[in-house]
Order: structure tokens, then C-alpha cells, then sequence
């Protein structure tokens, strides 16, 4: 231990600890047992004087290492904020006298569970070290943009309207993407009447003439690399030239890209000019002009329409659209709306299953469009059939509940969006993907179900992980749907847009908006040397001994973020501003050569040695709980806030993300004689909420062989049980906890007590 | 063009909804339907009806017009006035559906026999009479209202009932002849009259 | 003189010898204890109900309202127009608001109040009496008027249809209006707030043209109370009233239940409580006699 390292530990008395713990026991613990230097009471910790205290000690006796004993670390935060201080909390007020009750036969268990806290929040401490910035990355105030339509225009003004620069590069010759085509776009302000002016041409003109925003057309990402704050992007002219640039962060606004109507025979596309997509409507429509629209076969004017909703879209059939792609209904109630405006006599019929206007001006615009006249009819359109001039629409009337048939001039498909991304890194590839399966040697990425569409790379990055953004499902982005809806699983680089999820432009405009700022905090993180989310701030970033490390890679390709690359000697080259700081890293590592400056094998591993382990006779087992500070953690805080009991037994240890559990922690804690461990991290699958994207699944997948390490050391298997645990699980995270005393009662205390 | 050909392009057209919005009391409603189907589930005597609320207002939709105006359904409308409060969408759906029978009754497209149908224009009749409705005679022309050999059977049943009333005299067997009436008796009589030319006037135009 | 004044439309069922002739019977008790004067409107004709639209047509329908309307305008000019009875009330209230709405109707409706020598300014309130009751008097006025408490009754609310749909009672709600329950209470009897039945349709006039179908639902009405452990039921409703009470032997034959419920108006059990004669509160009018309130009246 360094002699710099002065250690001082602060029992606060209030909040009834005081009344309930011996708290100059736990004095006299964090002194001779957690070698604090010095150790104060305070009977209201959190008040400027407690804190006043703590920081006097600071300035004035140098102490560098503070352990507090009092709430939950999740309280108090700002109260408790010392930086460049190294800072430990023993939860005495939700981890003990909240969640144990206050009669005197408990009164031994609860001070002994203090007494631990104490121990292991002394331990922790000393093993931490303080968290200094890496210097790595400069502020870098420019953001490059990929895709030049709505959204990537929307983003580029924000951007450049909070001071920064902003690059826009469009594979296109001009700006304006698909929206460009469109006639008129459905109203985003009261009344929500008629159909508007799209504002395409209003946009690229402030993009054109702001001085902060560089366009380049008919360009792409030739390759892109490094990290936030410190991204080096070429960018590949059509002419041929090459161009170098230096940014900030990154916004991926690619886009989507229609579906091919050509996968619906059954709705005679391709078969007449007279039934179109809703893409192809705007183009009649721009060509009208305010005049009757006319049907391409042959000139007439359109008497009689019908919108096919859904058509290839929220459909299991081959070559169809899986999902709803959101925007068709209000789109076909604004193109109903392009005939009725010209000729009210016209007949307009929506064809739908379910109409879904979301938005706040969806209700009022559907009524609009009733008001209009325009029919809308429950049905299931089978097949359309083109004869005598005339289009007939078979469809199943789902009110009516009969097959029936209308005519019409024209027919529009509402058909739906197709991501424009690019390659999955993680997609399997399809003539291995049985090996993947029986193999799953690597420890590797989930296969993910169905194989992009998209082939051509958008980033080009030159990432240890793929060259692009990964998906979830579908071909679109993932990306956190609770949370963090911006953030991708590359730090730094931002999805906006279409290519995260299917939308029209309003909320392809809103979420231009989000993904700008999101990558402006980003570049000012990366600068600081501090963690964007979840844990925004954190200064401390993944170190390794080299000397130790057996180049297995497991760290590189277990990334969830796809954060570490191999330098020239094969070893692991971190790039901290890419890393979110979860340890899934440190949790994969066999050799425990990685760690954080205040987060490490030992911050953990020493918390689980200093818990006094009663011997067999004693009748007081030992379990240990690691549980997800993100989820699994507030959720036993707030059980005890609603005063749930938690078992004498357990000592809760919080850790980053179950990603972050080193197999070690587990074993030894078995070897010392704990009885019982229970692992508590969040939802994992597709619909995952895991802070930290896919830490929860890979430690799952890594205690899946923990029963093998109890049967090598003898012991029951029940011994180590792991949950997926939610934030609002607060009656649950208790029980689960309880349920393994009730185990170890039955299956009896470990044998490997000394 | 065949009939069954020029039927199917009425099919899904506006032409049925258009008349049911110039002729039909609240007719300009029915385009606000959306739907959802909670009329059809609040209606007391729902499972009655051939066709609830809900379809009706699809049918109107889909140009059904012979099926709609000859349809039983409207005549179940016990003008409870439950679809009405529920309505999402704020349709006067009671006002609707009388507005629909009465339409349909107006050109002789109603169901012959229609006992809701018959009994309303009995009623109709007698208040006109007298300005006030003579319950009696109400009572007595629906007992006989299917003919006079049902009407006796009907009349026997209902015997007992009518014994409680008069005993609890809350039936005035002298209402058979004069009984209660309003005094302005012509005045009432022409105010109804013009109302009636007006509304016919109304429609005539629409249909020109 | 009265504390309130109000002009009164008692409708055709109200009149001697009529259907409801009791109700008229109670409520002028009623009014008499409350210090409440009406005056007829003079001269007024039938609302039409709710049945007569298959007769007539709309705006024949609107100018029947719109003559009472206008009769009250003339000879009662600045009272608030009460009706009893739910039909009656709907239905002017409804022109009413329907004309407020609709210009070309109300040009309409006066072409036609004309010829009667008429001229409708619809601009009078037409309330329910119950609205008088909840909203003009209040509970705690009610309350303090009751003599003789009408103590272990235990008594059904059933609102029935068009006293509370479409208008209803301001601040009550349709699914499940309280304010009969909050009167059964005030006047010192057992209400049943979860009675399940109380906006139960009994029918209305298709209790004529379609009597099965409407004594199925009456059963479930009067069976609902039965199992609610109601001595009687409540109502503010002529055609409720009459409908619930007058087909229980019927419905004991069709579906061999031994219906036996008194069905009484919420001005009975106000007239009895204030303290007044059974005669006063129209019991005689009773198809089922409702006993415990004849021996409290009696007492």
C-alpha cells in the first residue's frame, strides 16, 4: 500500500443509525480493522457541517481516501462529492437498520451486519486508487454528419446552433434525402387540417448559408477511426478527391430505404403503372401540382382511390416487413387528402387493419381527413386485379365480416421503410452459423436473428468489432429503447433518424435534435476524460499489467462496445473515450490483469475477504450478494425504503454490471466459507435492459459454467444462483435474497469454514 | 352495364353516406365514426340488433344503402342513450339511429310489421290529436294494433295490469271519451302542419 | 311568497287519471315542504317522448318543445323551466340545445311556432327536479326537514337512462351517479352505492312494442336489488317507475321468480319523511304497496 494514502473514515449517527448501531464499535472497527487513520461521528453527515468536516480533514490532514458510513452510495451525492478524493460508502442506513427490524432479538445480526459494512467499506477504500484523467483527447468542436437529408440537415443546424461545427457528407448529388420527393408533409402545428409545405427547400437553404456547416455531395465515409474527441474520418469524393478531417463525435443519419413493392404480385405492382407505392404518390402528386392527379396508365384523372395500408409491412411472410413502420397512416390520410383538396367528389377509401396516428397531431388529422369525406374502412386487402381499365380491390370487409370488392382508378401501397444501414458486426455469418452454434468457443457476440439487408459500409471503421453500427433487430440500430435512445454501442457516435428506428420526418427532426446534443456532451466528456452515460463523469477508464497478459483477446471481443482494438504487438489497446466503463472487460479478463483505478479485483475481491465469517456452530451463514448498481442495487434500496426485510445474512456488494463479476470473486468467496451467492444483473435479451447492452448476457453466459466449479469444490450447486432483476422489482430483489437463506437452511452451512 | 356491375362500384363510395348526411337527423356524423365498436358493446338490447351501431355506420360507409334502410336493427333503439356517453368520438348515435328509422320510414323502405315502428307512429298519432298523449287509447289501439283477434289475447294479458292501474288510479277509464288536450287546439294542429311542409321542403331539395 | 319559483311542464303522464298521476301527487307535497312554488306553463302539449321521432319527423319533434318553451317564455318569463318527468325534461332540453346550435332550424322552428301566434327566444334553463333538489336546495336544506327518518330502509337507487344520459346531474357520473343514494341517506334510510343495476335500461317504451325483450332486462333490474338486499327501489323516472313496478307478475310467470319489490319515486320517500300522510305521498298509487313507508307514515 502507498504511503501517500491517507485514509479517513465518517460514521453519520442520524437518520436513527445512531439509535439503532453501536456506532463507537464501529469506531473502533473502522480503526483497528479497516486501518482507517482517523475516524469521526457526525449526527448528520450530509449537513454542510458534516461535509464541512470531512473536507477540513481533506485540506488540512491530508486525508486522500474517505470512507463514509451512512446511506446508500446512491444517496446523498451531492452532498458526498469530493473530487480527487477516492471515495467509499457503507450503506448502514438502507443495507441495515431500514431493511432489518428493530426488536431486540435482531439486535446482534444488525450490528454485526453493520460491523461488516464498515469492514468491507474500509477495505474498499484502501484499495482504491484516485481516478486521473487520461489527456488523451482534446476538445474537438466539430461533428461530422453522415446523410444529408431531413435529419442529417435538422442535426447539422443544431449542432451549429450550439456553437459547434458541423460536416455533412451525402452520398446523393443534392440534399433532402427521400423527403425531398414528397409533395407535402402532414401538418406539425395546429390546425392539423391540411397538408403542409414539406420545408426540404427551406432547410437546405439554412444549411447552404451557414458558415459553420461544410456539405459534401456525392461523397461517403471512406474510413473512419480513433475515438471521441478524436475521430480521423476520410472522406471519398465522387470526383475522386480524398479529404481528411478531424472530429468530435459522429452523427449516422442514414436514412431508410423504401421497400421493394416488387415483393407484392399479389397487389398487381409491376403488372400496371396504376398501382403505385406511397413514394411514388408524391412524385404524381409534385407533377400535378395542385391540379387533378392523373393515373399513369393513361392520363385520366383519378375518380376513385384506394390506400392498401400495411401492404408488406407487420406481416411473418417472406419478403415482407416484420414491423410497422409508423408513418404510412398519416402519410395515406395526407395523400387521401392531395385528392380530396382538388376535387372533393373524388372517393378515397384507407383500406386498414389497425389506423395508428401517433403524435400529437395524428387524432385531430385523421378526423380531418373524416371530415373530408374520406372513407375509412376496416379491411384485408387479398389481391388486387387490374381489368377493363378499372382496378378491383378484393379485400375482407372486418366489420362486416365479408368478402368483398370495390373498384377504382388507382391503387397506393402504404409500404413501409427498410433501414439504410450497414453491416451488422455482429451478424453470424450463414455458412458457419451451425458451427457458431455448437462451438460457442470465443465466448463470443450473440448471432443475431436475421441477416442485414444492407451489404455496403456507411462508417468504414477501422474497430476491432466491424466497420458499423450494430443492430438489434430488423437492420436498424440498437440501441438503449428505455434509457440512452441515442446512444449506439460505439461511444461517440450517434444514430438518428430512420436508420434507429422507422419514423416521418417530425420525429426524424426531434430526434435530429436529441442525437446533436447527445454528441456535443460526448466530445465534451471526451475532452474532460470522463465517461458519458450511464456513468457520466467517471474519470477512471480500464488499465492493464502487460506483463500478465496472455494476449487471449476475450476482452477485445467482449466489448460491448466494441471499445478495445489490438495494437502492433497484439495486445489490447483500450481507447478510453470509447469506453463506457461497465468492466466487462475486467470480468472477462482469466488472468485479472485488468482494472480500474477505483474499481478493481481487489476493491471487490478485499470487500468479500473482510466480512467476518462466523464458524459452522455459529448458525449465522454468509451470503453474498453481487448486484448491478444500475438496477438490481436501487431496487434493495428502495425495498428498504418501503421497509422490506432482508436477510441477517446476506452483504450486498454493488458492482458496475454483472458484466464487470470476475469468476474469481465467486470462487474464493466459496472457498472462505459463504454460504450462499447470489449474482443480480438486468434483463438481458432483445428487449435487454442492461446499462450496459450486452453485460448482463455475457456474465450469464459465463456463470452458466459456474456449476461445474461448485461440483469441483463439492458443493451444492443451489449454492450460486443468478437473476435478471428490474428496477421496480423492489418486493422481488428482496425475496431472492431470502429464498437463498431459505436454501442454505435446508441444504446446511458450507463445510469450508475455518 | 350490367345491375350487379353498377352495384359493385357503388360498392365503397360516398354517393349512400351524401343522402344519409343531407336527409338523416345528425347524418353528417357518421363519417366520424372510427370504429371502435363501443356502441355496439354498451347497447342494452345489442344482441338484438342484426346489425349494431358500429356495422351500421360501415354499411353506410360501403354504399349499402336497400340493407341499411330495410335493416329491423334501428327499431331495437331503446333511446337509453349509453352509446351516446361512451362514444369516443362524441357521435349522437341514439339521434342517429332514430334519424335513420324515421328516414327509412319516410320512404317506405322500414319492415313492414315493425312493432317499435308501428307503436311509434301510434303514438305519433295520438299525440297529435289532442296536443297530449291519451294513455288509454295508446294502450287500447297497441293491444289491437296486430289485428283484433291478437289485439283480445294481447287485451287479456294485460288484463291485470290494467286492473292495478285503475285501482291505484293511475288509469281513468273515462279517457276513452274527450280526456286531457291542449286548449290552442288549431294553433298546435297548423304549427305542426308547417313544421311538417318545412322538413318535406328540406328534403325535397336535397334530393333535387 | 315561495322561496323559489319555478315553471313547471308536468307532462302528459302526470295528468289525473294518468300513468304517473301519483309522482305529480308527491312532488306538490314535496314542493310544499320546500317552499317551492310551480306554475304550470299554461297551456302545454307533449314532448313527443323519445318514441315519437318514427311519426314525426325532426323538426315537427323540435317545434312541440319549442311551443312549451315558448308558452314558458310567455307567461312565466324569467323562471327556470322544471319538469318531473325524464322524457319531458330530455326532450326540451334538447331542443333546446339543439336550436341554440343550429340557426337554420330555430329560423325554422319559429315559422312554425308562428302559426300558433308564438315567438321562441330560447333563453330559459329547463332543468330536472332532481337538479333542483342536488343543486338549488342542497342535502343539507333536505336534511333538515326530515321529521320522521325512514330508519331501516333498506332502498335501492336506480337512475335508470334519461335522467342521467345524455345530461345527467352536473359532477355526476354516468356509469355511477350517487346522487339518489347521497338523498336515500340524507332522509335517513339505507342506500346500496354499488347497486349494480342503477343505469340499467328497463326498456322505455319498447317495454310496449317489445315486451320480452324488456322484462328480461326489467328481471335483472329488480333481481340486482333482491341480491343487494334492497327493500324497494328509488327512481326519479316515470317510465322506469312503471316499467319496474307494473310487469313483476309477468315476469314471476315467465321466469318463475317471486318478484313482490315496491318501486317508489325519491318525492314519496321526501314526502313521508318530511312528515306528511301517506296520501300526500301517494302510497294508494303503489301497484306493489311499499309498506314500511306506509307505516312510518301512519305512525
Amino acid at each position: 500500500m502507498a504511503d501517500d494514502k491517507k485514509f479517513g473514515g465518517y460514521i453519520c449517527t442520524g437518520c436513527g443509525i445512531g439509535e439503532r448501531l453501536d456506532t463507537d464499535q464501529l469506531e473502533q472497527i473502522a480503526l483497528r480493522e479497516g486501518k482507517m487513520n482517523l475516524c469521526r461521528q457526525h449526527p448528520m453527515l450530509c449537513s454542510a457541517e458534516g461535509v464541512q468536516m470531512i473536507q477540513d480533514d481533506i485540506d488540512n490532514e491530508g486525508v486522500n481516501h474517505v470512507m463514509i458510513a451512512a446511506c446508500s452510495r446512491r444517496a446523498k451525492v451531492e452532498a458526498f462529492n469530493f473530487p480527487r478524493v477516492a471515495l467509499s460508502r457503507a450503506n448502514l442506513r438502507e443495507g441495515v437498520i431500514w431493511s432489518r427490524p428493530d426488536t431486540e432479538e435482531n439486535r446482534e445480526t444488525t450490528q454485526e451486519k453493520a460491523d461488516d459494512y464498515v469492514r468491507m467499506g474500509c477495505a474498499e477504500v484502501r484499495f482504491m486508487e484516485i481516478p486521473e484523467p487520461s489527456g488523451e483527447q482534446e476538445l474537438n468542436k466539430h461533428i461530422l454528419v453522415v446523410g444529408g437529408g431531413v435529419t442529417g440537415m435538422q442535426a447539422a443546424l443544431e449542432v451549429a446552433e450550439a456553437g459547434y461545427n458541423a460536416t455533412i457528407v451525402e452520398k446523393a448529388a443534392q440534399l433532402g434525402g427521400h423527403m425531398a420527393q414528397v409533395y407535402r408533409r402532414v401538418p406539425t402545428r395546429s390546425p392539423y387540417v391540411d397538408p403542409q409545405d414539406t420545408q426540404v427547400a427551406d432547410l437546405v437553404s439554412r444549411v447552404m448559408s451557414n458558415e459553420r456547416i461544410t456539405v459534401y455531395t456525392n461523397a461517403r465515409v471512406a474510413q473512419s477511426s480513433g475515438a471521441p474527441g478524436r475521430f480521423s474520418v476520410e472522406i471519398a469524393r465522387e470526383s475522386g478527391e480524398t479529404l481528411n478531417g478531424s472530429f468530435g463525435a459522429i452523427i449516422q443519419a442514414s436514412g431508410f430505404k423504401p421497400y421493394d413493392a416488387n415483393n407484392l404480385p399479389e397487389f398487381a405492382y409491376g403488372k400496371t403503372p396504376d398501382v403505385v407505392t406511397n413514394l411514388e404518390l408524391e412524385r404524381l402528386a409534385r407533377e400535378a401540382d395542385g391540379g387533378p392527379i392523373k393515373r399513369p396508365s393513361d392520363g385520366k384523372e383519378v375518380q376513385a382511390v384506394a390506400f392498401v395500408q400495411c401492404a408488406g409491412q407487420r406481416s411473418d411472410k417472406e419478403g415482407h416487413l416484420p414491423y410497422c413502420s409508423g408513418f404510412c397512416c398519416t402519410t395515406s390520410i395526407k395523400q387521401a387528402m392531395y385528392f380530396k383538396q382538388q376535387n372533393p367528389g373524388c372517393d378515397t377509401t384507407v383500406l386498414f387493419t389497425d389506423l395508428r396516428t401517433p403524435g400529437a397531431p395524428g387524432e385531430d388529422f385523421y378526423r380531418a381527413a373524416q371530415r373530408k369525406e374520406v372513407t375509412f374502412s376496416k379491411g384485408e386487402v387479398s389481391e388486387v386485379v387490374s381489368a377493363d381499365g378499372e382496378l378491383r380491390v378484393k379485400f375482407k370487409d372486418l366489420i362486416l365480416n365479408e368478402d368483398t370488392e370495390m373498384t377504382c382508378d388507382l391503387v397506393v401501397l402504404a409500404t413501409g421503410q427498410v433501414p439504410n444501414t450497414g453491416p451488422d458486426p455482429y451478424a453470424a455469418p450463414l455458412e458457419a452459423e451451425d458451427e457458431e452454434e455448437e462451438g460457442g468457443e470465443t465466448a463470443g457476440e450473440e448471432a443475431t436473428p436475421q441477416v442485414s439487408v444492407s451489404v455496403e459500409s456507411i462508417l468504414n471503421l477501422d474497430y476491432r468489432q466491424g466497420t458499423d453500427l450494430p443492430h438489434l433487430r430488423h437492420g436498424f440500430v440498437d440501441s438503449h429503447f428505455i434509457c440512452f435512445p441515442y446512444e449506439t454501442r460505439r461511444t461517440g457516435i450517434y444514430a438518428a433518424g430512420p436508420c434507429r428506428r422507422p419514423m416521418d420526418s417530425a420525429q426524424a427532426r426531434d430526434d435530429a435534435a436529441g442525437a446533436a446534443m447527445k454528441a456535443i456532451q460526448a466530445t465534451v466528456h471526451a475532452a474532460w476524460g470522463q465517461a458519458v452515460h450511464p456513468r457520466a463523469g467517471d474519470l477512471s477508464f480500464p488499465r492493464f499489467r502487460k506483463e500478465g497478459c496472455t494476449q487471449c483477446k476475450r476482452c477485445t471481443v467482449e466489448c460491448p462496445f466494441g471499445a478495445i482494438n489490438e495494437d502492433e504487438e497484439r495486445y489490447p489497446q483500450f481507447n478510453e473515450a470509447r469506453c463506457r466503463r461497465c468492466g466487462t472487460c475486467m470480468g472477462a479478463c482469466p488472468v485479472r490483469v485488468i482494472s480500474f483505478a477505483n474499481y478493481s479485483i481487489d476493491t471487490v475481491g478485499q470487500q468479500i475477504k473482510a466480512v467476518d465469517v462466523p464458524d459452522e456452530y455459529s448458525e449465522k451463514p454468509r451470503i453474498l450478494v453481487l448486484a448491478c448498481e444500475n438496477d438490481a442495487y436501487p431496487a434493495l434500496d428502495m425495498a428498504a425504503m418501503a421497509g422490506e426485510e432482508i436477510s441477517p445474512w446476506s452483504r450486498v456488494v454493488p458492482v458496475r454490471c454483472l458484466g464487470s463479476v470476475s469468476l474469481s470473486w465467486i470462487t474464493d468467496s466459496l472457498n472462505s466459507g459463504y454460504d450462499g451467492v447470489v449474482l443480480m444483473g438486468c434483463r438481458k435479451d432483445d428487449d435487454y435492459q442492461c446499462h450496459f447492452v450486452r453485460g448482463s448476457a455475457m456474465a450469464h453466459e459465463r456463470l452458466s459454467k459456474v456449476g461445474d466449479t461448485l461440483q469441483q469444490l463439492n458443493l451444492e450447486t443451489e449454492r450460486v444462483a443468478v437473476y435478471e432483476v428490474a428496477i421496480t422489482d423492489t418486493k422481488r430483489a428482496p425475496q431472492l435474497i431470502n429464498d437463498m437463506a431459505k436454501t442454505v437452511d435446508e441444504i446446511g452451512m458450507s463445510p469450508f469454514k475455518f | 352495364m350490367s345491375e350487379l356491375n353498377q352495384q359493385m362500384i357503388e360498392q365503397y363510395r360516398t354517393r349512400f353516406l351524401q343522402e344519409v348526411e343531407a336527409n338523416v337527423e345528425e347524418g353528417e356524423w357518421v363519417k366520424m365514426c372510427m370504429q371502435c365498436g363501443v356502441c355496439s358493446g354498451s347497447c342494452p338490447l345489442g344482441k338484438h340488433w342484426a346489425h349494431p351501431p358500429q356495422e351500421i355506420f360501415m354499411m353506410i360507409r360501403a354504399g349499402k344503402r336497400e340493407e341499411v334502410l330495410t335493416s329491423d336493427s334501428m327499431w331495437m333503439c331503446t333511446s337509453c342513450y349509453n352509446c351516446i356517453v361512451r362514444c369516443p368520438r362524441g357521435l349522437p348515435i341514439t339521434h342517429i339511429m332514430h334519424g335513420l328509422a324515421t328516414y327509412a320510414k319516410r320512404l317506405g323502405l322500414a319492415p313492414k310489421n315493425q312493432p317499435t315502428a308501428k307503436f311509434a307512429q301510434l303514438f305519433w298519432d295520438n299525440l297529435v290529436k289532442k296536443g297530449r298523449v291519451n294513455e288509454l287509447k295508446l294502450g287500447l289501439s297497441l293491444y289491437f294494433m296486430n289485428g283484433f283477434g291478437e289485439g283480445i289475447k294481447v287485451a287479456m294479458k294485460q288484463q291485470a295490469i290494467g286492473l292495478g292501474m285503475l285501482r291505484t288510479k293511475r288509469m281513468n277509464p273515462m279517457e276513452v271519451v274527450g280526456g286531457h288536450a291542449v286548449k290552442d287546439l288549431d294553433g298546435f294542429h297548423k304549427m305542426i302542419r308547417k313544421a311538417q311542409e318545412l322538413e318535406d321542403a328540406r328534403i325535397k331539395q336535397n334530393a333535387g | 311568497m315561495a322561496k323559489r319559483e319555478y315553471s313547471f311542464y308536468p307532462g302528459c303522464s302526470s295528468q289525473k287519471g294518468a300513468s304517473s298521476s301519483n309522482y305529480l301527487r308527491s312532488v306538490k307535497a314535496m314542493c310544499e315542504e320546500l317552499d317551492i312554488q310551480l306554475n304550470d306553463i299554461p297551456d302545454w302539449n307533449c314532448c313527443s317522448a323519445s318514441i315519437g321521432y318514427a311519426g314525426g319527423g325532426e323538426l315537427p319533434r323540435l317545434a312541440l318543445s319549442a311551443r312549451n318553451i315558448a308558452l314558458s317564455e310567455q307567461h312565466n318569463a324569467g323562471q327556470e323551466i322544471v319538469a318531473t318527468c325524464a322524457a319531458c325534461w330530455l326532450a326540451t332540453r334538447e331542443t333546446s340545445e339543439r336550436l341554440e346550435e343550429d340557426e337554420s332550424l330555430f329560423a325554422e322552428a319559429n315559422q312554425a311556432l308562428a302559426e300558433a301566434g308564438l315567438k321562441l327566444k330560447n333563453e330559459t334553463p329547463i332543468k330536472h327536479m332532481c337538479e333542483v333538489l342536488v343543486e338549488d336546495i342542497g342535502y343539507d336544506e333536505i336534511g333538515e326537514k326530515v321529521k320522521k327518518p325512514l330508519e331501516g330502509i333498506r332502498i335501492a337507487g336506480y337512475v335508470g337512462c334519461q335522467t342521467n344520459r345524455p345530461f345527467g346531474i352536473h359532477g355526476e357520473s354516468y356509469e355511477n351517479p350517487m346522487y339518489l343514494d347521497k338523498l336515500v341517506d340524507t332522509l335517513g334510510a339505507e342506500s346500496i352505492p354499488a347497486y349494480e343495476k342503477k343505469v340499467q335500461c328497463c326498456g322505455g317504451a319498447l317495454a310496449f312494442s317489445e315486451p320480452e325483450k324488456s322484462q328480461e332486462m326489467i328481471k335483472g333490474i329488480i333481481e340486482a336489488a333482491y341480491d343487494n338486499g334492497a327493500d324497494m327501489i328509488v327512481t326519479p323516472c316515470p317510465v322506469c317507475q312503471m316499467n319496474v313496478e307494473v310487469y313483476q307478475d309477468q315476469i314471476n310467470e315467465t321466469y318463475g321468480t317471486k318478484f313482490k319489490m315496491p318501486v317508489v319515486y325519491y318525492s314519496t320517500l321526501m314526502t313521508v319523511a318530511f312528515g306528511r300522510s301517506a296520501k300526500d305521498a301517494a302510497l294508494d298509487g303503489q301497484v306493489i304497496p311499499a309498506k314500511q313507508l306506509e307505516a312510518i307514515a301512519n305512525r
